[in-house]
Parts: structure tokens; C-alpha cells; sequence
């Protein structure tokens, strides 16, 4: 972790609170992320992506986000009025969510849907929008950006959507992107050349990066530190480094779980689950 | 590659298959001319990315997919088009999606009965009970619906479906891809519980590697709609492929490397 911490999250509770009574889906979580790359690993319902969107101060209603403190370099963000915060979102601090099908306007060719967010960003020309409309999406590795520019999201595949996704969320540098599961729709190959993007972001632009996902192992190869969480709590922080050593069962559940190639061929191990742990 | 097959103790030999789509006025061909031969009780893996073929080669065997060329041939015997009772009776499917798989309206007790209606089955409540008990769904299950029942408790309840009927081969389309890693452990178990209690024979796609490595002795590797290598399960571990699609699928199944 380098100097001082992008981001700072200290008892954070998401409530939803519903005529059948009231349901925690975080249940008070503190972290930090500084310029690196943080994995929050769990399983559905863990509140994971809802870590994630509570940065961001996107939990809906009937939903309720409170924390001690919520920093991002400097500022309290759960101070800033409703018109501050949405000039923070995406320009400080972007998302990424995991399916493109879902995230691009299907009836808007995609250079228009890039020249509107570069247009709500900074005052530029049509010209000059285009253009670095190309750039960016040569910045994610897309070979023929003339013609993505000119497509429709249906006639992407989901790693080119994924890419025009993370092009669009770079648009103003972020310093902090939060990715929930980017990965998860697309195929193993394309899902690592859009890993390699990310690396390189976070290489290049000292961006700091949350990655949310259930897969374990991938985040290990991934990222420099892994967040566990089960049921609304984080039950283990290790470097993803020293995952192999992890003691918590519940972490050492979701590793040997996974089939591997060339393992035993046995029975795979179950996960145990254990209310106490949370 | 094992070409036309040996198809005398072949329990599915498919041979040469071709499937073709027509969008628009444009032929897609899908699958092109793609053989493999699966003994009985064994479980079979086709493996490949999206736009393989390899979910395609599955409907096919279900006479879900315009069949262009070759032939696919049950126990040496080639089947009736359309497919009819008798083969759904020994064939039988589990999809993907357990969220799409399910009537949102019905019950889980009428999904299960209604296979059980179709093919004239006696004692329908002694079977429904012990199909849920099979997959390990407690008997308070049976009067829900769909979406009050979790993603793997869904799965669990299209296995049920696929296996009420006593079928002989088990078609298993990503069976576990929708589902969280732990609950994917559980399925995979169940799966192969079952295969060995009914004496079933499995063809199982997926794109994930692992999965295919834990539950098959052996796979077809699948890119476009072509075949890339047959594999026996042992060449996966030892890294003994020969296709360098193949190697590049076994390295990015390791997960990243920086």
C-alpha cells in the first residue's frame, strides 16, 4: 500500500428495511484502499456489491447506507449534497458492472453513447470528441475502433461491449474504479485480456481498483489484497499473495471448493457455513 | 480424432455432424462436421468458449438444432425425427439457466408430475417424494414455486425433472455456470452421485475447464463450431495437448498472471 489511503470505509451498514421486517445486508465493514488493487470475494448475498455500490452512495430505497466515516482522498462523502456527489460519480470514482448487455443503451450507436459521456465531462468539440473517442477505445485494445464506433451494443460481443465499458468509465481518470464482477459474462480467454487492461491502468494512471467477485482464485492472481466477506462482514483481509495460508475455514471453504485440473477427482469439498462467523 | 465411429459398443456416436442456422438469408454454419463417440457410462465433456458449438452439438442430439449432415446414432441406432416419447424417455436435458428452465408459475410438484403424466407412470407421489429426496430437497420444497427457491435449489429441481423419468443418458448444458462457486460444488457432487446410482451416461458442456477435467474421463475441444482436439482427462493434468488453443485454454483456466 503506498502513502496515504484513497479511500477509507469504517463501519459501514446497509439496512433494508421492508414490511417483513428489516434485513442487514452489511453488517458494519471498515477498510482502506489506497493506489493497488483490493478483491472483495464472497458469495451471493455476501453484500458485496453492496460495499461496493454504498461507495458510490447508490443504494436505493427501501435501502439505508450509514458509516462512521466514508473518505475518498480527503473528502467526506457522505456530506456532499446530492448535486456534489453526482459530479463525483464517474468522474473520482467510476463503476464498472458486470454485464455490458445491460450497461450500454441498445438503440444508441456506440460513438454517440462515448461522445455523450465525454460531453458531460468537458466542454468539447464534435470533432475533437470523436477522436478521442477512438483513442480510448484503441486504449482498451479494440482493433477496429472505426468500426465499433459505429456500431449498435448488439452487434458487439460481450468482451468488445466490456471494453467500451471500461473505455467509457476512464473517460474522465478516475483515481478509484469499482468493478463488480466485469469479468464474469465473458469467456476465460477475453476475461484475461480485460484484466490485462485493468493491470495496466492501475500500472500506468495510479488508479486504484475495487474488483468484486465470487471467484476466488481468479482475484488471488489478480489482486494485491482480497477482502472475504460473508454474510454482511469481512472475515478475512490477506494478501492475495498469501491466500494459499488463509485461516479462516470459511476462506479456506471457498478455495477447496473449486474443481482443479488435475486434482483428485474425489467428491469435492462442500462448503460449511457457520453463522457465528459473521 | 476418432473419424466414423467404431459405433458398435458406441453408446452416442455422433459422426461428421454439421448444424446450420439461416439469419437472414446468410447460412451460419454452427457445428462443421464434428464426430466423437461416448461408451456407455461414460461421462463426456465438450469444452470451448461461446460460439463453440458445443451447446449447439447437445441440441442437435435432442433434435433441438437443424441437423445439415451426418448422423447421430443412439445404442447404433439412429432416431426418429421428430424425436418422440420413447426418446425423451432415455434422453433427457438439463439447461443452463435455472431462473429460465422453470415455469414461473408452476409448482415444483407440477413440474415434476408432469413428465410423470406424459410417460404413463404409476405411483406419481411415492416418485415425486423420492425425487426431491434424490437431490436432496427437503419435502417442504414441493409445493413452492420457482422463485422462491435459490438459484442451486432451482438446478437441483430441473435435475429432478430430467431424472424423474429414468432416462439412460443425462445431456447437461453448463449445468453450474449460474451458480456460485460453493453451490457449484454441491451440483457437481449431486451429479455425480446420481450418474453412479442410475448407472448414467453424461455429455456435459462447459466452458470452464476444471469443471470438465473433475467430471469426465474424457473431452472434445471445441472452437467455431469445429472440433480441436479429442483429450483424455490424464493429457489435461500432464499438459500433454497438442493444439496450442488447447495450452492457451489450460493456461488461462490458472487464472492471471501478471
Amino acid at each position: 500500500m503506498t502513502d496515504e489511503p484513497l479511500l477509507e470505509v469504517e463501519n459501514l451498514r446497509v439496512r433494508f428495511e421492508t414490511s417483513r421486517g428489516v434485513t442487514e445486508a452489511v453488517r458494519g465493514v471498515s477498510f482502506q484502499v489506497g493506489r493497488e488493487r483490493v478483491g472483495i470475494v464472497g458469495e451471493s448475498g455476501s453484500g458485496k456489491s453492496m460495499t461496493g455500490r454504498s461507495i458510490l452512495r447508490l443504494i436505493r430505497p427501501p435501502g439505508v447506507a450509514t458509516a462512521d466515516r466514508l473518505m475518498f482522498s480527503g473528502i467526506d462523502l457522505q456530506a456532499l449534497s446530492e448535486r456534489r456527489m453526482r459530479a463525483m460519480r464517474g468522474r473520482r470514482i467510476a463503476m464498472v458492472m458486470q454485464d455490458p448487455k445491460y450497461s450500454l443503451n441498445p438503440v444508441m450507436r456506440i460513438g454517440s453513447q462515448l461522445v455523450e459521456a465525454l460531453k458531460v465531462h468537458e466542454r468539447i468539440s464534435k470533432s475533437k470528441a470523436r477522436e478521442r473517442a477512438l483513442q480510448m477505445l484503441a486504449d482498451v485494445q479494440i482493433r477496429d475502433p472505426e468500426r465499433v464506433l459505429s456500431a449498435y451494443p448488439h452487434e458487439l460481443s460481450g468482451g468488445m461491449g466490456q471494453r467500451v465499458m471500461i473505455a467509457m468509465m476512464l473517460i474522465p481518470s478516475p483515481d478509484l474504479l469499482i468493478a463488480d464482477e466485469p469479468t464474469s459474462a465473458l469467456d476465460v480467454t477475453v476475461q484475461l485480456e480485460v484484466l490485462r487492461i485493468l493491470d495496466g491502468l492501475v500500472k500506468d494512471r495510479g488508479m486504484g481498483l475495487i474488483f468484486i467477485s465470487h471467484d476466488l482464485r481468479l482475484v488471488s492472481t489478480f489482486c494485491d489484497r482480497v477482502l472475504v466477506m460473508y454474510l454482511g462482514k469481512i472475515v478475512e483481509e490477506i494478501d492475495a499473495s498469501r491466500l494459499q495460508d488463509a485461516e479462516h475455514p470459511y476462506t479456506r471453504g471457498l478455495l477447496e471448493c473449486l474443481p482443479a485440473i488435475g486434482g483428485s477427482h474425489e467428491p469435492l469439498k462442500v462448503l460449511k457455513r457457520d453463522e457465528a462467523w459473521a | 480424432m476418432s473419424g466414423p465411429q467404431s459405433a458398435g459398443n458406441a453408446k452416442i456416436a455422433v459422426s461428421d455432424l454439421s448444424v446450420t442456422f439461416t439469419q437472414g438469408r446468410r447460412p451460419v454454419r454452427a457445428v462443421k462436421g464434428v464426430s466423437f463417440s461416448v461408451k456407455p457410462l461414460e461421462s463426456f465433456g465438450l469444452v470451448g468458449e461461446s460460439g463453440s458449438g458445443k451447446s449447439t452439438v447437445l441440441r442437435a442430439i435432442c433434435g433441438l438444432a437443424p441437423v445439415s449432415g451426418g448422423e447421430i446414432r443412439i445404442d447404433g441406432a439412429a432416431m426418429a425425427e421428430p424425436r418422440d416419447k420413447a426418446f425423451a424417455r432415455r434422453v433427457q436435458m438439463v439447461f443452463q439457466d435455472p431462473y429460465g428452465s422453470l415455469h414461473p408459475r408452476h409448482t415444483i410438484d407440477r413440474v415434476l408430475s408432469e413428465p410423470l403424466a406424459i410417460h404413463r407412470f404409476s405411483d406419481r407421489e411415492d416418485r415425486i417424494v423420492q425425487a426431491l429426496k434424490d437431490v436432496g430437497l427437503d419435502a417442504r420444497f414441493r409445493f413452492r414455486l420457482p422463485h422462491q427457491l435459490s438459484g442451486g435449489q432451482r438446478q437441483r429441481v430441473a435435475i429432478a425433472r430430467a431424472l424423474i423419468v429414468e432416462p439412460e443418458i443425462l445431456l447437461l448444458d453448463e449445468p453450474t455456470s449460474a451458480l456460485d462457486a460453493s453451490i457449484q460444488a454441491e451440483v457437481l457432487n449431486l451429479l455425480t452421485r446420481l450418474r453412479e446410482e442410475r448407472n448414467l451416461t453424461f455429455v456435459m458442456v462447459s466452458h470452464d475447464l476444471a469443471v470438465i477435467d473433475h467430471m469426465c474421463e474424457r473431452l472434445l475441444v471445441m472452437r467455431g463450431g469445429e472440433a480441436v482436439e479429442a483429450l483424455e482427462r490424464s493429457a489435461l493434468a500432464d499438459h500433454a495437448v497438442s493444439s496450442d488453443y488447447t495450452r492457451t485454454l489450460l493456461t488461462a483456466s490458472e487464472g492471471y498472471v501478471r
